[in-house]
């Protein structure tokens, strides 16, 4: 019965915030039930025993993916509402294409013998006596068997992060910044000269 | 009692409203970049709903994959974004036909 009811509360936001985050006319709202779809999730996944992933979905997506989508949203200093022009125009298209799909996948959905799952099928079986939390089995299986998939998952973070960074870094010209070579290779020789002062005529400089 | 149909209707209902969201939202990159978001959620549940009902760690996995993938896409996504913006002073997608692609 509580099950029942965390999954119909869960399912229900999840589900509201999405077409809220769709259908916002502010991209600083849509993040924000952006963010609360993501929370509702890892709502669904801690019913499900999946522990491991709710948080890892509150801390990489709410604490970071949507913070970044925060931040590049208000730097942006866009006219939002002439990109919402087009908006009815392409509704009943949208509306259609989306009713089609739903209905397929529900036919799928629907229409599947999910329940017979043969025990043995299983590729790493969470068995009943196993006495391991969520992240401990977790951690046994991708450090193991996963270990080049996760080293794989590890290179395409590296190459998103070096990606970013080159794109969006540019010199300014103009701006004035240390150069340590060329301020350790100054010589006093180079930079210094000894004259001459007569007295009550001054120096040239 | 709630089973795996339970949750792949949820799935199967976001991921109905992330293409709604990439077709109404065409000219607004931030939200079709956020659409693409829930669409990966959607893929998500269903991989932790199957994961949960057939005992089987990998869908957990492989969830976790995903989360990366979609974490570097929203990186490099918003990093063209910007740098779009810095070059062009609007992010209308419509206007972006320098490749004639």
């Amino acid at each position: 019965m509580t099950e029942a009811f965390a999954f119909y509360l869960f399912a229900g936001l999840v589900v509201a915030s999405g077409t809220c985050t769709i259908l916002s006319r502010n991209p600083v709202h849509s993040v924000l039930w952006l963010i609360l779809a993501f929370f509702n999730a890892s709502g669904l996944f801690v019913l499900l025993g999946a522990e491991f992933l709710a948080m890892i979905l509150v801390i990489v997506y709410v604490g970071a993916v949507a913070v970044l989508f925060l931040f590049v949203v208000m730097m942006l200093d866009v006219d939002f509402k002439s990109l919402k022009s087009g908006f009815t125009r392409a509704l009943p298209l949208g509306l259609t294409i989306a009713l089609i799909l739903l209905v397929e996948i529900l036919m799928v959905v629907g229409g599947a013998a999910f329940g017979t799952f043969a025990p043995n099928a299983a590729h790493a079986p969470v068995l009943a006596g196993n006495h391991m939390t969520n992240t401990q089995a977790l951690g046994s299986l991708i450090y193991t068997r996963y270990v080049y998939v996760f080293q794989a998952a590890g290179m395409v973070l590296l190459t998103a992060m070096i990606g970013a960074i080159v794109l969006t870094h540019r010199t300014r010209p103009g701006t004035k910044r240390q150069n340590i070579g060329e301020q350790v290779a100054r010589q006093p020789g180079e930079v210094t000269r000894k004259v001459h002062a007569v007295s009550g005529e001054g120096v040239e400089l | 009692m709630i089973g795996l149909g339970h949750y792949l209707t949820v799935g199967a209902i976001l991921f109905a409203l992330g293409v709604l969201g990439i077709i109404i939202n065409r000219k607004n990159v931030i939200i079709i970049l956020m659409s693409i978001e829930l669409i990966l959620l959607s893929v998500n549940i269903n991989f932790v709903a199957f994961s949960s009902f057939a005992h089987d760690l990998v869908g957990q996995v492989f969830a976790m994959f995903v989360l990366t993938v979609a974490a570097a896409e929203a990186a490099i996504g918003l990093a063209i974004l910007v740098i779009y913006f810095r070059n062009r002073g609007t992010i209308q997608v419509d206007d972006i036909t320098m490749m004639k692609g």
